[in-house]
């Protein structure tokens, strides 16, 4: 029972914060760099990337129960579909023209 | 009937069974956590997809180099907590008062930084509430939307951050009282917990804010 107590080595923590680093540097460096619109692609994928090694090393859900895993997961899947459903709101508003009825008298 | 554990509470079976479940619990937390800031995170999203000329000019009055200084500062805030936590599991007390003492003076780097910046912003007619908002820009009431989803995103992220800073005084009290053992450390994990959290919401504002449109 002692996957809850993993101790990681010094060096690894200098890793990861080696590698955060890099990754704010990168980030800054392409952004003056014209992608058109992988731009912002690239920004929200250095930042994702970013985002999974303070996920997995420093907040230890690499080495936690697999219901921390769903847990974690969970969080992530409702924002996806929060910013799913609202963006295909707005980004369909005018495909259609607005229905329009004589029988139930809307115009 | 078993020796008493230290920190151990009446309803957990052992230390194992109760960091699991404490865990669990933060998560959850986090969870709810990450909808709300989502929810700020999705009217941005609107918003620029509608008013990307004006979200463009107005990250443009941002400061790159704070920004990108600040971000450096939280990460190195993240890596003190880690190790805050690491020491904790070792069981040093010593080490834990040490690495939460660096890790709220990082935090407090970070809020004065943006101190800095928000009085910038204020002297330059860029707050957008109370009539200071004044911008010659044929897209400056798109900046002004920005603006307040600057305003209200990186207020609340900082707001997370002083909640944070208090409870880091408060485990170094506990630590101090010599509270926390090799098998007892779940306030400290848990705290680290939070402030992970919101170093990681930082490294979504700031490419999403700061770095708009920025070649060309």
């Amino acid at each position: 029972m002692s996957s809850n107590h993993h101790i990681m080595p010094l060096p690894a923590y200098i890793l990861v914060f080696c590698t955060l680093l890099a990754g704010t540097a990168l980030t800054v460096w392409v952004a003056f760099i014209d992608l058109g619109a992988l731009n912002t692609v690239v920004a929200i994928s250095i930042a994702v990337v970013k985002a999974l090694f303070v996920i997995l090393y420093f907040m230890h859900v690499r080495y936690a129960s697999r219901l921390t895993w769903v847990f974690a997961g969970a969080g992530f899947l409702w924002l996806a579909i929060l910013l799913a459903i609202t963006m295909a709101d707005v980004m369909s508003r005018g495909w259609l023209p607005f229905p329009t009825s004589d029988f139930l008298n809307i115009r | 009937m078993a020796e008493p554990v230290h920190g151990l509470a009446h309803h957990f079976e052992d230390m194992d069974q109760q960091r699991e479940s404490a865990t669990l619990g933060m998560w959850a937390f986090l969870v709810t956590e990450v909808l709300f800031f989502g929810g700020l995170f999705a009217a941005y999203t609107v918003y620029r997809t509608l008013y990307p000329a004006g979200f463009a000019e107005a990250s443009h009055h941002l400061d790159v180099t704070l920004g990108a200084i600040n971000t450096a500062v939280l990460i190195g805030s993240s890596l003190t907590m880690a190790l805050a936590v690491r020491e904790g599991q070792l069981g040093r007390k010593k080490g834990i008062i040490l690495f939460l003492v660096l890790t709220i003076l990082l935090g407090v780097a970070f809020l004065g930084i943006k101190g800095i910046e928000y009085s910038h912003k204020f002297h330059e007619h860029l707050f957008p509430g109370l009539g200071m908002f004044q911008v010659d820009s044929p897209v400056a009431s798109e900046m002004q939307l920005f603006f307040g989803l600057y305003f209200a995103m990186t207020g609340m992220h900082a707001f997370h951050m002083i909640i944070g800073v208090g409870l880091m005084v408060w485990l170094i009290v506990k630590a101090s009282r010599g509270r926390f053992t090799a098998e007892y450390y779940g306030p400290v994990e848990i705290v680290g917990l939070y402030w992970h959290f919101v170093d990681i919401v930082w490294i979504f504002l700031f490419p999403l804010l700061y770095l708009i449109g920025r070649h060309g």
